[in-house]
């Protein structure tokens, strides 16, 4: 195999001196806000909110200095200080701005700023809405952490921060017993992959001496066939647990229990993305490994269409779109798999999905705060009118994610589709066919949701939300309008260099046989859905079914079941007989030991009488019988 | 026989004796005088041994100091009673011989052994400095100075805590002269107890001292006489003891008949008057003056 | 003379000592036994020093007598104050810090 050509960051200079800034405001954001205590409650959503859009304007500076630079001199190594030194060991943190990490900069900190001026209006009511700023800040930080580290060590220390972010903010409301338990959930299954990430960096230290970006990518053609395997499989192990893939899936739909705009910025814009960035980011090691790449593509194949039905099935309009990110992920996590061809659609799915899919999250809950925090979409209905902005944002979204031509979803889940199909054919058709469920799902949300009757419970009256709410819709849905025809021609090109694939000539009238029949598939989902749900209507309670896919879908295809009966049951099964062997061998052994004593103390306390004389008495005889040794010695 | 042997064998004996018997006394005091006669003993012995400063301390320190503490101390709180010789610890007092005279072999054997050569003797030590308090003077304060200091600390330490120990706050104001006769007074109002001193000691022919009881008209003691702590050692002697001479005189002149102690204290009633009223009347006098030994506030006890 | 003696007669003291204590009830003359058996260490002290020719062993006796006089001190005034709150001077009535 040939080695990768390496890209070496050239030194920081200029503003890019000022990169942890990036990184630093936000930070600074969260300690102040939670620090401050209630003495921030009256401005602090106002300082939480301009941190992020500090940020957003620092990485838009550094973007357009990248973009005035020649392809070679676009990655910025900015080193910042050893991380540890221990022995042999010297890790250095550092940040590498390159063509990459600056578009998530740009996603995180765009999307991150819309939905904390969003959040303003949204935990307006709520009396810890100071908090909810500063756990927003804190994930901001982290996850620019993760993704502009230079290091997988430093990107851990970030993986680990969104982590414990996200499992803040969906145990937000703590008080419901629903939302401690999702945070938990979260939190657990996250630490699953998180011991995929750890195996996969040990490995690597253990292989390259080193974590660096720039020392696994050179070191990566010399390693071993089995020692790329096993790295690229614990490397999406973490992604799959970071990204709610097959079979670390089960978190993401419980994690709607969280404020919506958490579920917008982090289970659907950002975090959950994490994992496709560090498949894209480590691709030096999947190029070297057939089995592992194979393995991407059949996890985001299956996710995406475990996601799909799963949104087909349920009546909760968060968990429908939780459902369609996961799916919409395994597009992106399929497109990683299949290697260079792959990687810029991935990047491109991923900020059109974090466009589009931010803003039907942030729709949703424009609609909940409408409803009176009902996500029952059987009680929805009709609210077009009521909510027309909302309605037409959601709309837009909704064109988005179908792939209506021209609008971004069209452009970048197309490029996948035909990228899979060139890959393997069989993966590209149920690719094609989760297109086609797709449409089939959003349109029944819509459908559900927007049109028809109303079926609203009694006393509520819907009204649209306030302007601080509606007008991140309003840019969401522009970029989800133009963000396909803006980026198409020029991302791949742009990413080329850092993901080591070779752009190919792209075209916005682009127009092949498959877009041709994906669009038909389309349509025919779009179609199904109106019949079944658009025409005949509604009914306000779930019908019974003995469907057996419907009746999967809304139990989450099994997943809980699957870990209760695999993971859990055994799990207790093994921890109850060991708890009991150590309660009746262990304890029961100490416990007698303890018994014996305390029955002896019981009758030898009865010597502590209270009578000086008797402890006279008793130091005579202790006096005597050292003397009596002490003879003894002496005529031995 | 030199003079330190004819010290020891002279005092040794009597250093023994001092010792049990100061184990033994029934009364605090003189288990403080035997131990003051141990300690006077020692002090000889010190000086026997070519110790003469010791000797001095001993007789200074221990003997006058200490000593002295401990019999102002049982005067304080231990002459009311003599102690009970009744051992409540069961065994106690035979497993404390049977230790004793263990202990006391296992310390003979184990000391006997101790020194095999003859005494060196003082003479040279005591001799290097210009005598034995010098010689003590250069080791105190020169080889052993920290040591010395630090009992400085101690006793400074110890002086204070005895204070603290024994300082008691002031809990009610301090009844003054006046305000106690306004109170004797306003008893007198109120109660009818009498506000005058108690009655004098008792004075006979053969007998006049404090622990003398006056007699009442009807021939009983007027037990107010005495003063309190006499009183709880029932020191008192009885109309008996002091009427027992005269009725014997009575008798005597009689001539005719023995004398009998049981009547003897009693006089004639005279013509139309009850004995028993009278006695009735002298005892309810009595009952509400012995109160007023009771009426001391605490603080002015000790 | 021998020092023999002299170390037996302070065996006998400290040991009459010892048994006072063990014996006597009451606080002050528990006390004079403990002081008893300080002397009794003293004389042997003095012999002791006696016997090597050394003034060290009169040192620590007077170091002794110091201690011992603090001692007095602070033990006497513990008994008075107990005196004065229990009413009692027996050892065997303070006997409340038991099983």
């Amino acid at each position: 195999m040939t080695p990768l050509e390496v890209v070496t960051p050239t030194a920081a200079s200029g503003l890019f001196g000022l990169a942890w800034l990036l990184i630093a405001l936000p930070l600074a954001g969260a300690l102040v806000l939670l620090l401050a205590g209630r003495f921030a409650d009256a401005w602090g959503h106002l300082l939480g909110t301009l941190m992020p859009i500090g940020s957003f304007v620092l990485g838009v500076v550094l973007f357009v200095d990248l973009l005035g630079r020649e392809e070679g001199a676009r990655a910025v190594g900015v080193p910042l200080y050893r991380f540890i030194e221990t022995g042999g060991w010297r890790i250095d943190a550092g940040l590498l701005v390159d063509q990459l990490s600056i578009l998530f900069v740009l996603l995180i900190t765009g999307v991150g700023s819309l939905i904390h001026v969003y959040s303003i209006g949204y935990m307006a009511y709520d009396p810890r809405r100071r908090r909810f700023f500063a756990y927003l800040n804190l994930f901001v930080a982290a996850m620019l952490i993760l993704v502009l580290a230079d290091n997988y060590l430093v990107l851990f220390v970030g993986w680990e921060g969104v982590g414990l972010a996200s499992y803040l903010l969906i145990g937000f409301w703590q008080h419901k017993p629903t939302a401690a338990t999702a945070a938990k959930k979260a939190f657990v299954v996250n630490r699953v992959g998180d011991m995929g990430m750890v195996l996969a960096i040990m490995l690597m230290l253990a292989t390259f001496g080193s974590s660096a970006f720039v020392d696994v990518d050179a070191g990566a053609g010399e390693m071993g066939g089995t020692v790329a395997t096993v790295m690229g499989l614990l490397l999406l192990l973490g992604a799959c647990g970071k990204s709610a893939q097959v079979p670390l899936q089960s978190w993401l739909l419980d994690a709607m229990e969280g404020p919506t705009p958490v579920s917008a910025l982090i289970h659907a814009a950002t975090m959950v993305t994490a994992g496709v960035y560090l498949v894209v980011r480590a691709n030096a090691v999947f190029t070297h490994t057939e089995v592992a790449s194979t393995a991407v593509v059949v996890v985001g194949t299956v996710t995406l269409l475990f996601g799909a039905w799963i949104g087909c099935a349920k009546d909760d309009i968060k968990k429908v779109l939780a459902g369609s990110t996961m799916s919409q992920i395994g597009y992106m996590l399929l497109a990683a798999g299949i290697g260079p061809a792959g990687y810029a659609f991935a990047i491109f799915h991923l900020l059109t999905h974090g466009f589009f899919k931010a803003n039907m999250f942030l729709g949703a809950g424009s609609v909940m705060h409408a409803m009176d925090d009902d996500v029952e979409m059987r009680r929805y209905g009709a609210l077009r009118r009521a909510l027309p902005i909302t309605f037409a944002t959601f709309g837009l979204g909704y064109l988005a994610i179908i792939g209506f031509p021209f609008l971004s979803g069209y452009y970048s889940k197309d490029h996948i589709i035909e990228a899979a199909f060139e890959h393997n054919v069989v993966v590209g058709v149920l690719a094609m066919v989760g297109a086609g469920v797709t449409a089939f799902y959003m349109t029944r949300l819509m459908l559900m949701t927007f049109l028809g009757r109303r079926r609203w419970a009694e006393g509520v009256h819907p009204h649209e939300a306030p302007a601080v709410m509606t007008v991140p819709l309003v840019v969401l849905a522009a970029a989800s309008v133009v963000g396909g025809l803006v980026l198409n021609n020029w991302i791949e090109g742009w990413l080329a260099p850092a993901v080591r694939a070779e752009a190919h000539e792209a075209s916005l009238l682009h127009f092949t046989p498959v877009a041709a029949v994906t669009l038909l598939l389309v349509a025919g989902g779009v179609a199904l859905a109106w019949v079944l749900f658009g025409r005949r209507g509604v009914p306000q309670t779930a019908p019974s079914t003995r469907s057996p896919f419907v009746l999967a879908g809304r139990r989450d295809l099994y997943g809980d079941a699957f870990n209760e009966a695999v993971f859990m049951r055994p799990g207790q099964q093994l921890v109850r007989v060991l708890g009991r062997a150590d309660e009746t061998l262990v304890g029961g052994g100490w416990s007698a030991t303890g018994d014996v004593l305390a029955g002896l103390s019981q009758v030898g306390r009865r010597l502590q009488n209270g009578f000086v004389r008797s402890y006279a008495l008793t130091m005579v005889a202790g006096v005597g019988m050292v003397a009596v040794v002490l003879v003894l010695g002496r005529l031995a | 026989m030199s003079g330190q042997e004819l010290a020891f064998w002279l005092l040794a004996p009597v250093m023994v004796l001092g010792a049990v018997g100061m184990v033994l006394a029934r009364k605090a005091v003189h288990s403080a005088l035997c131990l003051a006669a141990v300690m006077i003993c020692l002090a000889i012995q010190y000086a026997a041994l070519d110790a003469p400063f010791l000797f001095a301390v001993q007789i200074i320190v221990y003997t006058g100091a200490i000593l002295m503490l401990f019999l102002f101390v049982v005067m304080l709180v231990g002459v009311d009673s003599d102690d009970s010789f009744v051992e409540t610890l069961r065994g106690q007092r035979v497993f404390a011989v049977v230790l004793g005279i263990g202990l006391v072999v296992l310390l003979v054997a184990g000391l006997g052994n101790a020194v095999v050569t003859g005494p060196v003797g003082l003479t040279e030590a005591n001799a290097q400095y210009g005598g034995n308090v010098q010689g003590l003077a250069a080791l105190v304060f020169v080889r052993w100075v920290w040591a010395f200091e630090a009992t400085s600390a101690l006793l400074i330490t110890a002086a204070v805590g005895a204070m603290v120990l024994t300082h008691r706050e002031r809990l009610v104001p301090r009844r003054d002269q006046r305000t106690r006769a306004a109170e004797r007074i306003r008893a007198y109002a109120e109660t009818g107890r009498h506000p005058g001193p108690m009655p004098t000691p008792g004075v006979f022919a053969r007998h006049n001292a404090v622990d003398t009881p006056a007699l009442l008209p009807d021939g009983s003691v007027a037990e107010d006489s005495v003063s309190a702590p006499l009183r709880s050692r029932s020191r008192i002697r009885t109309p008996e003891e002091l009427l027992a001479p005269m009725a014997q005189r009575h008798a005597e002149i009689a001539g005719d008949r023995q004398p009998d102690p049981a009547v003897g204290h009693q006089r004639d009633p005279r013509p139309g008057e009850s004995v028993a009223e009278q006695g009735a009347a002298l005892k309810a006098s009595q009952r509400t003056q012995r109160t007023r030994g009771e009426d001391l506030s605490d603080e002015e006890r000790i | 003379m021998e020092p023999s003696y002299y170390l037996v007669l302070s065996a006998m003291l400290f040991t009459i000592g010892a048994v006072g204590f063990m014996v006597r009830r009451n606080a002050i003359v528990a006390f004079m036994c403990v002081e008893l058996m300080l002397n009794a260490c003293n004389l042997a002290l003095v012999t002791f020093s006696h016997a090597w020719g050394l003034l060290d062993g009169q040192v620590a006796s007077f170091f002794v007598m110091v201690v011992a006089a603090a001692e007095v001190v602070v033990g006497l005034a513990i008994i008075v104050s107990i005196y004065r709150t229990r009413r009692s001077a027996s050892v065997d009535d303070a006997n409340l810090l038991k099983f």
